[in-house]
């Protein structure tokens, strides 16, 4: 096949000064394929959170760990500790240098003290999922996992020290492609971008009612928890009134304790798996709608130049550069939204299709479990005293 | 367990039907209440030929009171089947509390269905021809047992309790305080698990709008919120079958009362007794000091006699002879009343076993029909669960 590198697909030279084009260029000539499990080359894993205390500060730090054979990496294996600040340098930096991608969202970042316990285990591992979860997502990218800032992270021995240095680095390269929100109104959306700013508009209010559900419904269960809580003591109590009824109530009472512990299993799964998972989702279509309004910027500054220079009536047999920029960039982040859209559906759907079929699963063992505890006590029900 | 005696061999009874009626009361006051139709059938053997006998009658719930009433009375040493609540306790939210309400109606005609057949095969009890008429009559003599019942509520102390009966009267105690409580707490459980099935209702609603802005999601999505509506609906039935066992254990909390009720009885007899053979060892004293002259215990006449004068030996003899009377008679009296004491034991203590038995069996019925329904509940939700994992596998 032809070299296509130095052309856009419509014919016209690539500017390729513009790291933004010639990452979607990548983008483009880089098959889906190379992310099936087969051919995949970079694996991160975020686990072992372990709590520092320092004078002035107590937080917690993740081990990252990458085994990778990529080009791009010294060595084939690093293991690192990072702490959640610097999860979110890597996302800020991700979005400064890529913002025609959508970047995965990160667990929020303040915790109302005294409302949650930050060091509390379930808090730790919920956070630890999500970030593993945060990095995963950018190594299946077939753009973002080839970012130096994202090298840095899952490399650099001092992190810190690479920060500092950002800044000038930043000056150098030209890195920061900040696209001017200079206000330019929008003449008319591409419909399929209006399509999905409508679709992420109803599918973060359905995710934040099916939030809401799920958070009454962990409410009831506690409270239903808390009424058999008392109520299986109470045969026992009875029991121990009795004769010949004593076995079998004593049985129930054990029986309900059961019933007890299933539901508190119940319950705090849903609150550590599925309702972090909602929520993530919530925020990545807040993060997407940023990206949309940001292409719809970029589009709306190239009409208004366009329209400039329509007016000057010149007559120059070239466009002039700056006007060709900004067609390249809504073009180039046309394709990458567009392409990062088609991979994101596919993901929610994988994504959703785990997460509710695991809500399912739950509650299908939580039944199970009481099932076992009751058909357990029949037979001591119905023990007669002449069998005993 | 019914004897092969009693007259629930004999009769079918059901009391099939409940009717609201309006009428006068004895203050001439327009009411509402309900009637319930009883139906007995029974064969007829007469002439080398059998038929069926059909027979039926409404009452109303306050004429099953007063039947109750006069059992309670007539056999004091019979343990006697208690009525359905009087009114509806133990609610939750979704129950009424409403005499009127249809649901408490239903399992009220079936509560006093079940007082029939337990009166009807109770082996004492069956055979009580104002049972009988009750049944089969429209003439049912108005029984006014008032100032007996009330006399049990009444507080005295006997002085030589029967330990059996004192044990059996703090276990009745206990078992109405136990079952109380279980009912209460029940009752609350019942509304806690309503609000956890409905709340899941909403599942169905949210996917179904969801699954119109999805293209290969909205078909599993859709059919799982379908799903979670039936899981929702689910709910109503499984507590609705509860209540039944509710109703078990607030009949056993009555029979409680009965039971109680029966070491009463014995109470008063003893008191009775007591009292009896108090009155009969003074007026022995009495009549001892009359006739020896001495006075040993002090009494108001000794005193008002001693100031105004003595006695004529005259009315000296006629006070005796009375007294010797009295005392004759108080001496028969207090054999009979210590044979019917005797009696009284006998009989309650046999009853008291049998309902012992009864009540062992029935509550490991019940107990076990519950354990069944929890059973049923969890393998509803396993279904349920198991077919909204399928449709989302499908997402």
């Amino acid at each position: 096949s032809p070299d296509l590198s130095g052309f856009l697909p419509n014919g016209t030279p690539v500017d390729t000064s513009s790291p933004a084009s010639s990452s979607s260029l990548l983008n483009r000539l880089q098959l889906d394929d190379d992310l099936d499990g087969e051919t995949r080359d970079l694996f991160v894993t975020v686990d072992d959170p372990k709590k520092h205390v320092c004078t002035m500060e107590t937080y917690i730090t993740y081990r990252v760990t990458t085994k990778t054979t990529r080009a791009e990496f010294d060595l084939p294996e690093y293991s690192v500790r990072r702490r959640y600040q610097d999860f979110d340098w890597l996302r800020n930096k991700l979005e400064e240098s890529q913002p025609t991608h959508l970047i995965p969202p990160l667990p929020e970042k303040f915790v109302v003290k005294g409302v949650v316990d930050r060091f509390s285990e379930e808090f730790v591992e919920t956070r630890r999922k999500a970030l593993d979860k945060f990095l995963k997502r950018i190594t299946d990218h077939p753009v973002l996992s080839f970012n130096d800032h994202f090298n840095v992270f899952l490399t650099a021995k001092d992190l810190n020290a690479y920060k500092k240095q950002g800044m000038a680095l930043l000056s150098k390269m030209g890195e920061s492609v900040k696209y001017v929100t200079g206000g330019y109104k929008l003449r008319s959306r591409p419909l399929e971008f209006a399509a999905i700013g409508e679709y992420l508009d109803t599918f973060s209010l359905k995710l934040g009612t099916i939030d809401r559900i799920a958070q009454r419904i962990i409410k009831e269960q506690l409270e239903y928890l808390v009424e058999l809580r008392e109520y299986g003591p109470v045969y026992s109590t009875w029991g121990a009134l009795e004769v010949e009824l004593s076995e079998p109530l004593e049985g129930l009472s054990a029986c309900i304790g059961n019933c007890c512990t299933a539901l508190e299993e119940l319950s705090e799964d849903m609150t550590e798996d599925f309702l972090p998972v909602l929520r993530e989702y919530i925020l990545y279509s807040e993060s997407m709608k940023n990206v949309l309004k940001k292409r719809d910027q970029v589009q709306a500054e190239y009409e208004a130049k366009l329209e400039a220079v329509a007016l000057k009536k010149e007559d120059r047999p070239k466009v002039p550069t700056d006007v060709e920029k900004c067609q390249d960039r809504v073009e180039c982040f046309n394709a990458d939204l567009k392409a990062d859209m088609e991979r994101w559906q596919n993901n929610k759907r994988q994504d959703f299709r785990q997460l509710l079929m695991g809500m399912a699963d739950k509650n299908i063992q939580y039944y199970e479990k009481c099932l076992t505890a009751w058909e357990s006590i029949i037979p001591l029900l119905q023990d007669k005293p002449e069998t005993k | 367990r019914a004897h092969d005696n009693c007259l629930a061999k004999k009769m079918e009874i059901t009391v099939s039907e409940a009717e609201k009626r309006t009428g006068r009361n004895a203050m001439n006051i327009q009411e509402t209440y309900t009637a319930y139709l009883i139906e007995t059938r029974w064969v007829m053997r007469a002439h080398s030929q059998s038929m069926w006998m059909l027979d039926s009658l409404w009452r109303r719930y306050s004429e099953f009171e007063l039947l109750r009433n006069y059992l309670s009375v007539t056999y004091p040493h019979i343990v006697v089947p208690p009525l359905p609540e009087k009114r509806a306790d133990f609610v939750w939210h979704k129950l009424s509390a409403d005499n009127m309400d249809p649901d408490f109606v239903e399992r009220r005609r079936i509560g006093l269905e079940n007082f029939l057949l337990r009166v009807a095969s109770h082996p004492v009890l069956c055979q009580d021809k104002i049972f009988y008429s009750f049944l089969t009559q429209l003439f049912f003599p108005f029984f006014q047992a008032d100032s007996r019942l009330k006399a049990l509520n009444a507080t005295f102390r006997v002085k030589n309790p029967d330990k059996r009966f004192t044990e059996l009267k703090h276990y009745s105690d206990e078992l109405q305080s136990v079952i109380s409580h279980l009912l209460r707490v029940r009752a609350r459980v019942a509304d806690r698990l309503y609000g956890v099935y409905k709340v899941h209702g909403n599942y169905g609603r949210v996917f179904s709008e969801w699954s119109a802005i999805e293209k290969e999601m909205g078909d599993g999505l859709q059919s799982a919120g379908h799903h979670m509506d039936v899981y929702a609906a689910s709910i109503d039935d499984i507590l609705e079958e509860e209540e039944h066992y509710a109703d078990q254990l607030k009949e056993y909390l009555f029979y409680a009362e009965a039971l109680r009720a029966v070491c009463r009885k014995h109470e008063l007899m003893q008191y009775d007794l007591e009292m009896a053979a108090q009155d009969l060892t003074s007026k022995k004293q009495q009549c001892e000091e009359l006739a020896t002259g001495t006075v040993r215990t002090f009494s108001l006449k000794g005193m008002t006699s001693k100031l105004f004068g003595q006695e004529t030996p005259e009315q000296r003899e006629a006070k005796i002879k009375v007294l010797e009377e009295q005392i004759q008679e108080g001496e028969e009296q207090l054999k009979s009343k210590n044979l019917e004491g005797r009696d009284f034991v006998k009989s309650a203590w046999a009853d008291i076993e049998r309902f012992k038995e009864q009540k062992n069996h029935d509550l490991k019925e019940a107990l076990i029909s519950y354990a069944v329904m929890q059973i049923s509940m969890c393998k509803k939700g396993i279904q349920v669960w198991t077919n909204a994992k399928e449709c989302f596998s499908k997402m």
